[in-house]
């Protein structure tokens, strides 16, 4: 089965080469583009049963062992990410190819749109099934090259000046990233993650702080932790809509994911969980606040995520075995939520013209379906009981009021004032655009002008730049209202269905994600199981093309 | 572990220079910036590959005098990876460039443009004067004569209050 494990990245990989060799035939790229990702959803989950059966698949690239050649490792984590991470990119992909087709956009570079996305998906993949530090590097950055093209799509004022940000900021990282490998490298000589296990917890004290505050300010900034989030609301919201979905769902998890690895499989042992506890209180708080005082829904919901961002480390810092699952299953659910919200402000984008509430209302009577598209993830992200993230956050406080801490009790408060905060941030917004008459949108807008002169700075300046925007690719604000294209609707439909299926599913998967945690946890087992693999298939033409393509990006 | 003195320092300076230059506002300054702390690492993790022996290559010399091959590996993926990023960036600056060459046409825009920059970001007096200042630079190019220039002046300073009202 281990034959499975490179499929996930080469697939997309050469989807995106395909796509790319045909740039004029925008039907056969699309087509290209639906099939490599449909084969990668299949793939996806076809590898959590599997894997969930016969336990972690590793693959040693080349035919080299362990600790010389490259690992690429698929356990529960990586396979429940893999699954969620394929879907979300599937069904956003239908929902941009529903907006593109009924714009017949002729200014946007489509063309390289489908290779970029694909490349995106490549990047996203093998980071969650990287065992070795440098892989995930490439992995990492294969994602950033492809987000940096797709958030400066169109190359409108607006989009370079947030994608310089944005640009800037992940340079940083990555080289913070890179240097963090360095010192790793020379403290331990060797860059496996299996054999980092061992390694790591022979250097003294300090180095191994010092190493692993490297890492988590490197994955940090990338995750949007706070005080390294500042770049995420500005840059985001700029992007088109299903682009903002699909960085929005995956990127920031990934940067988490990673953390995940640091703290289970290299510094097991690392007495930084407090500092993760205040980092993650300070998230969930400042998060919060300023989606409280957005006006626009696409920058709420950014200020949204990077505050969620919060309950997945406070997961992290619990550090039990039920944390992580808790964490785990979080993750998953905030990946579906968060990019169906995503979608929907699409969908309102498109029916109201606009994305600031001052200038939304009355789309209740216009656009009941939307209305409904909006409110199902809003109740789920808000935590309302039958919902997935009701059952997250339960774990995670279950979880953390199991260590019986003062700093979790502490954070189990904070997370649930937090979420009764997004709910109010969401429900505003939906009672704003969707319940307000169209007739007293003006009205409203006056006094809540009035309230700061900031506020009415900032949205002065929003307006004329989506005013300026016009004529952007995808982005359509101020426009007239047209219709909506069914397979828009759709995809958001599909993203709500599949939220549905983690509660519906619940007891499975939070079966599954419990024994994801376990794994995480006995971080030996995992090791000692990459060390000991051997090279099973004889397929080394497939992965030493795999090696190829890493290192083409 | 034995490190040549001469390596540290090269790398402490492109470190020290490379973050001085990426916290500029310019992006020409932001892509030097990147290179030099991007090959500082590249040194980095040169200096961690321990005692430095002949090339690692299979069936050279003799095996144990080798050096570490895999920091090699590391440093050619991660200079491939700078490269395609810089052809990025260029590329990037380029559009900006472009960009803020239109607006300098209809000035108005760049003079709103200014204006969000200094409002979002809370930068220094000095930065923004800066900006200003290239922006006249700008305005001397424009091979329409002075008469031009006042007309764009008037213009700056109504769409400016257009604005703010």
């Amino acid at each position: 089965m281990t034959f499975l494990v490179p499929l996930v990245v080469l697939i997309p990989l050469a989807g995106a080469a395909l796509a790319l060799a045909v740039p004029g035939h925008r039907a056969l790229q699309r087509g290209i583009t639906l099939v490599a990702l449909t084969a990668v959803s299949v793939l996806g989950i076809a590898l959590m049963f599997i894997i969930d059966k016969t336990g972690p698949l590793i693959m040693q690239v080349g035919g080299w062992a362990a600790p010389y050649g490259i690992s690429l490792v698929i356990d529960r984590v990586s396979a429940l990410m893999l699954a969620v991470s394929a879907v979300v990119l599937l069904s956003v992909f239908l929902f941009s190819i529903g907006q593109g087709l009924a714009d017949g956009d002729e200014e946007t570079p489509v063309s390289i749109y489908y290779p970029t996305y694909l490349v995106l998906g490549a990047g996203v993949f093998n980071a969650f099934i990287a065992g070795d530090l440098f892989n995930l590097y490439v992995g990492f950055e294969i994602l950033l090259v492809a987000s940096y093209v797709l958030i400066t799509l169109g190359g409108t004022a607006q989009r370079i000046r947030a994608g310089v940000t944005y640009v800037v900021v992940s340079l940083v990282s990555s080289v913070l990233f890179l240097a963090a490998i360095a010192l790793v490298y020379g403290a331990t000589g060797t860059v496996n993650m299996a054999q980092l296990t061992g390694r790591i917890a022979e250097l003294p004290s300090e180095l191994q702080l010092v190493l692993n505050l490297t890492l988590l300010i490197a994955f940090g900034i990338k995750a949007a932790v706070f005080p390294l989030a500042f770049w995420l609301p500005d840059s985001y919201p700029t992007a088109p809509a299903p682009v903002t979905a699909v960085f929005a769902g995956l990127l920031t998890k990934v940067g988490v994911y990673a953390i995940i690895r640091t703290q289970t499989m290299l510094f097991p042992h690392s007495n930084i969980d407090p500092l993760l506890m205040a980092v993650a209180g300070a998230t969930l708080i400042v998060g919060i606040l300023g989606a409280v005082s957005q006006l626009d829904v696409k920058r709420m919901l950014s200020f949204i995520l990077v505050s969620h961002i919060g309950y997945m480390v406070f997961g992290i810092a619990i550090a039990t075995s039920v944390g992580f699952g808790a964490t785990v299953y979080y993750i998953a659910h905030h990946i579906i939520v968060q990019t169906t919200l995503f979608l929907a402000v699409g969908l309102v984008e498109r029916q109201g013209g606009t994305t600031s509430l001052a200038g939304l209302g009355g789309l209740m009577r216009s656009s009941p379906i939307i209305a409904v598209l909006f409110f199902l993830p809003m109740l789920n992200l808000g935590g309302i009981p039958p919902f997935s993230g009701f059952l997250g956050k339960l774990g995670l406080f279950t979880a953390g009021a199991e260590t019986e801490s003062a700093a979790a009790y502490w954070l189990i408060g904070i997370g649930a004032a937090v979420s009764l905060l997004t709910l109010y941030a969401l429900a505003r917004a939906w009672t704003l655009a969707f319940w307000r008459p169209k007739m007293k949108a003006q009205e409203t807008q006056g006094a809540l002008r009035a309230a700061s002169n900031e506020a009415l700075l900032l949205r002065e300046r929003e307006e004329k730049l989506f005013e300026r925007l016009q004529d952007a690719p995808d982005a359509m604000p101020t426009q007239e209202r047209r219709g909506i294209p069914r397979l828009m609707i759709a995809a958001t439909i599909m993203m709500i269905g599949v939220s549905l299926v983690l509660t519906f599913a619940a007891g499975p998967l939070f079966g599954f994600a419990e024994r994801a945690g376990n794994d995480l946890t006995d971080h030996g087992k995992l090791a000692s199981l990459v060390l000991e693999a051997k090279h099973v298939n004889g397929g080394s033409g497939s992965t030493s093309l795999s090696e190829e393509s890493d290192h083409g990006e | 572990m034995t490190m040549p003195l001469v390596l540290v320092a090269v790398m402490v300076v492109m470190y020290t220079a490379g973050v001085y230059l990426l916290l500029d506002r310019s992006l020409t300054r932001i892509l030097l910036g990147f290179l030099l702390v991007g090959n500082a690492t590249n040194l980095l993790i040169f200096m961690m590959s321990g005692e430095f022996g002949s090339a690692p290559i299979v069936g050279g010399d003799d095996d144990s005098t080798m050096s570490d091959p895999l920091p090699q590996a590391f440093i050619l993926t991660a200079i491939v990876i700078t490269f395609g990023v810089s052809a990025f960036l260029l590329a990037l600056i380029y559009r900006s460039w472009r960009l803020s060459r239109i607006l300098e046409d209809r000035v108005e825009d760049d003079r709103d443009d200014l204006e969000i920059s200094r409002a979002e970001t809370l930068t220094t007096e000095e930065v923004t004067e800066e900006d200003l200042e290239e922006a006249t630079e700008f305005e001397d190019d424009l091979p329409a004569g002075s008469d031009d220039s006042d007309d764009s002046g008037t213009d700056q300073t109504g769409s400016y209050e257009g604005a703010r009202s």
